[in-house]
């Protein structure tokens, strides 16, 4: 069941200076309304992995793995490959984390991510069979959280794209019942490259990339993301308020823009 | 129940779909306020083969008494789909789908509800689909501003909900489970209309930023519709209500 949540007490002082900054066009760490915080971008740190992605922005710090394994393709999509997202937001990366199960700001959080690359149909999930209907390979896109300073879902979407554009796997043959591995890495194809933008609205304006002290006052959130050819492959929005009409739209098109910087350093940091 | 199969076309030549709707037609929707005995409130929908059930309790005291605020009630929302809602039966733990709408249900609430009224106390809001035909979280949400109405908790005002998507090429709304399915994309909307504010948004598929202006303001127009017909339905039930107190008043003045 979900909840109202209980938000870390922010004395009434701080919020009020975050929400006049926001008002008069500046903001707590002397950003734009409409500019990201500094983007970090590192590939294949984890050498186990199939692929791997640590990005900072600003102080928030995620870690993708990829893994890629062998296994069971769904019923209904027995020509597919299998796609799974996870999200942890375990309690090193913030004092509003607490270990057990999944909460659902982590639900919440895979899912965007994996309805981007999902509909944007990223990962070429045809070329993942091996047998029709018997076996595929099943992609692992595991997020991490290491640093929780507001916006996760954008660091995660950079991260979970670079790790993947980053990927490599050995080419899977079926020999009878058993899965051969022949020598040589190639790139896990990709067709699409989807990031995700997140706004908020703090008071009555829209800034992108909110920082922590933002995400707690926001009224609303919104997330859209966005393909490659610049079309809109998936939204979600949060937060206990909502937007106008005309708020979305101008959204909207800011995120179209957004995107297309990110995704230019996400591919360059992936290629290097 | 095997699932039906793969329509040929979504949209024939005349531009009518497989439910012979046009493009901007709801299906049709049908609103039932206070028909639990022990929920302090509750509503039913029916729209397309939809049906689902809303029960409001509250405000009531918090349990856990951990998750009480000291300055506002919590709104607590489940939305849940029965194992018999679809074609092959659903396990019945909660989904990950089940908790992400839980969350989002509840969001696109949270801003009508003078929450600030009643601190240390919850508001639950259970959702059951019963039947699942495409569109359930915002026929949910439409059913659940009904019951917390129906429960008296006071209201800025009520939210509608409704989707569009697109089909064939065309933007079309209020999708049936078989567009959903086999359509290219999906955009679930709650509105708060005197507020003028989105309070649910989501998205999957593929849009173009004009395909999804023209989207967003379908959606807005069927939300007006659906949000004067939650207030009749609110109203009817206190016209039957006004009709059994005048009868009583006659058989009294009789005897």
């Amino acid at each position: 069941m979900s909840f109202t949540p209980q938000l870390p007490p922010v004395a009434k002082l701080e919020q009020k200076t975050v929400i006049d900054l926001v008002a008069n066009g500046k903001r707590i760490d002397d950003r734009t309304a409409d500019s990201y915080r500094p983007l970090q971008i590192q590939v294949g740190l984890i050498e186990k992995a199939n692929g791997s992605a640590q990005v900072s922005l600003g102080k928030s710090k995620v870690l993708v793995g990829v893994k890629i394994e062998t296994g069971t393709p769904f019923p209904d999509t027995p020509d597919e490959g299998v796609l799974t997202v996870n999200a942890e937001l375990g309690p090193l990366a913030s004092p509003l984390f607490e270990t057990g199960p999944p909460s659902e700001q982590a639900i919440e959080l895979a899912r965007v991510i994996d309805r981007g690359i999902r509909e944007s149909k990223a990962v070429d999930m045809k070329s993942l069979v091996l047998l029709k209907g018997k076996r595929v390979q099943v992609v692992f896109v595991d997020i991490y959280i290491l640093d929780h300073d507001g916006n996760l879902i954008d660091a995660a979407s950079i991260a979970a794209l670079a790790a993947l554009a980053s990927a490599k796997l050995l080419k899977a043959e079926l020999k009878g019942d058993e899965v051969v591995y022949k020598p040589g890495l190639h790139p896990l194809p990709l067709n699409n490259h989807p990031v995700a933008v997140t706004f908020a609205k703090v008071g009555k304006t829209i800034v992108v990339d909110p920082v922590l002290e933002e995400e707690q006052v926001m009224n609303a959130r919104l997330t859209v993301t966005i393909e490659k050819n610049g079309n809109i492959c998936a939204m979600q929005k949060g937060g206990l308020s909502g937007f106008t009409q005309d708020e979305l739209k101008t959204i909207v098109h800011l995120a179209v823009q957004k995107a297309a910087e990110n995704r230019a350093k996400i591919l360059a940091a992936a290629k290097g | 129940m095997p699932e039906p199969k793969q329509p040929e076309k979504l949209i024939d030549d005349k531009g009518v779909r497989i439910d012979g709707r046009r493009l901007d037609q709801l299906r049709p929707i049908k609103l039932e306020v206070g028909i639990l005995d022990k929920a302090d409130g509750s509503a039913y929908i029916e729209q397309g083969k939809n049906k689902i059930l809303v029960g409001v309790y509250g405000p009531r005291e918090a349990h856990p008494k951990h998750i009480a605020l000291p300055d506002r009630a919590v709104l607590r929302c489940r939305y849940r789909m029965a194992p018999f809602s679809v074609d092959e039966r659903k396990n019945p733990a909660p989904s990950r789908r089940e908790m992400e709408l839980s969350k989002v249900i509840r969001e696109s609430l949270e801003s009508v509800v003078l929450t600030d009224l009643y601190p240390r106390t919850t508001i639950d809001v259970f959702i059951e689909v019963l039947q699942s035909d495409g569109g359930s979280r915002c026929a949910g949400i439409t059913a659940a501003s009904l019951a917390l109405a129906d429960a008296g908790i006071p209201m800025r005002e009520l939210v509608a909900a409704c989707a569009v998507g697109k089909i064939q090429g065309h933007m079309a709304l209020d999708l049936s489970d078989a567009e959903d399915k086999y359509g290219e994309a999906d955009l679930p909307v709650a509105w708060v209309p005197n507020a003028n504010l989105v309070t649910l948004l989501q998205m999957d598929g593929i849009l173009t930023t004009n395909e999804f202006e023209t989207g967003l303001t379908m959606a807005l127009d069927a939300c007006k519709t659906i949000h004067g017909m939650q207030q009749e339905a609110l109203k009817s039930k206190y016209l039957v209500i006004k009709e059994v107190a005048e009868e009583r008043e006659e058989t009294e003045v009789v005897a």
